[in-house]
């Protein structure tokens, strides 16, 4: 696993083609990871009829609201969790 | 058009409770019985779900939805002929 | 499982012409779909039952069983929140088949809220299907970027200082919110305590029932 608890990590940029579990919403954003879920079959490739080997990290990546959305209402202690794969995360 | 998160809406959220029909668990447990089997899995179902023109996705109910990927599935790894269900109908 | 229908299910938009019993086509399809791929032993109908008994089967009880005890036992509530599929286990209960899930702790500093933006994923083996409003479009879109307002449509307002914490259940992962325990119920037993942990409480859309205040 490239990344630990507490890791500064940003999503990705990339355009994508085909069956992706990264939302729109997130690519380009900022978090800490605030878990480590352990390694899954790679949905990317198993939608396709792969058998989604080898598995890949998932962290579970925890945002502030304010971060994610430009227009973000809430009060800034407010956070978003998102399950992100190793993949797709660069250290920040 | 399936990855909705903060896509502008005006729109309430309708808390009507639907318990599911029957043709809706059917489909539901068809769905497992696939996956159970080897034919399909889970990430193939969500696939063909967001493979759906935007309009028919959004027109579709949930469960339409999954009945579209099934046969979508099905047909392309040709455990089903195109029309051939059309045909028992 | 069927109802009868007065009018036709309102899904919020315009159906094809709908059949006998108020179904929309797709019902005779995937009926017809099922006959076929049994008829050429893609699947078997047993098969077909079997998943349709353990999808009547689910229900939000299963769920509020976890929290109750978890409210009564502390050091179970540690070893819920680790591994949920573990002390759902303790307790006889089904945690599903496949992906992970984590229960997730309200708290005084954090209030959670669960959704799928991209499709639907849900704790289905201890909740019971998903309610018709956590699939919808609205929800899927608003929850992650305007989840107060979301929680007043609810009749929810989070005490000042709350961190509300929404979670996106994009992977194999499937999130369980173990609501606070209510006020004033000390005295009540477990299964007492079950019954006032709603299904929306679990999602994080509400807070678990209050007791009924007892007559003086």
């Amino acid at each position: 696993m490239r990344f630990e608890p507490g890791q500064r990590v940003r999503v990705a940029a990339r355009p994508h083609e085909g069956h992706c579990r990264t939302p729109v919403y997130l690519r380009g954003k900022a978090g800490t990871v605030a878990s480590v879920h352990g390694s899954f079959a790679n949905p990317e490739t198993r939608a396709y009829g792969a058998d989604g080997l080898p598995e890949r990290p998932l962290y579970g990546v925890l945002f502030a609201q304010r971060d994610v959305w430009p227009g973000y209402t809430g009060p800034g202690e407010d956070t978003l969790v998102v399950d992100v794969y190793e993949h797709w995360l660069e250290e920040a | 058009m399936h990855d909705r998160g903060g896509v502008p809406t005006g729109e309430p959220i309708d808390r009507t409770e639907h318990e599911l029909e029957d043709w809706e668990v059917l489909t539901d447990a068809l769905a497992g019985a696939l996956g159970r089997a080897g034919v399909m899995n889970v990430d193939e179902l969500r696939r063909g779900i967001e493979s759906m023109p935007p309009g028919e996705y959004e027109r579709a109910s949930y469960y339409e939805r999954w009945l579209f990927s099934l046969e979508a599935n099905l047909t392309e790894k040709g455990v089903i002929a195109p029309g051939e269900l059309d045909a028992r109908l | 499982m069927s109802h009868d229908h007065d009018q036709p299910h309102d899904h919020g938009h315009d159906h094809e012409p709908i059949g006998h019993d108020g179904e929309p086509p797709a019902a005779a399809r995937v009926r017809a779909l099922e006959g076929l791929l049994v008829e050429k032993g893609v699947i078997t109908r047993e098969a077909v039952r079997q998943g349709v008994d353990w999808l009547v089967s689910r229900s939000p009880g299963d769920g509020a069983k976890l929290v109750a005890h978890a409210w009564v036992d502390p050091a179970f509530k540690e070893r819920l929140l680790t591994d949920a599929r573990a002390a759902a286990g303790e307790l006889g209960l089904d945690a599903g088949p496949s992906p992970t899930v984590v229960a997730v702790e309200n708290t005084d500093e954090v209030h959670n809220m669960v959704v799928c933006t991209l499709c639907s994923c849900y704790p289905r083996a201890l909740l019971g299907p998903p309610p018709a409003w956590y699939k919808s479009l609205p929800y899927r879109s608003r929850a992650v970027s305007e989840p107060r307002a979301v929680l007043a449509e609810f009749g929810v307002e989070l005490d000042p200082g709350v961190e509300l914490r929404v979670l996106d259940s994009t992977a194999d992962v499937r999130y369980l919110v173990v609501p606070q325990r209510p006020e004033g119920t000390d005295d009540l037993s477990e299964d007492e305590l079950a019954a006032l942990v709603t299904r929306d409480s679990m999602i994080g859309v509400a807070q678990p029932r209050a007791v009924e205040p007892q007559p003086a």
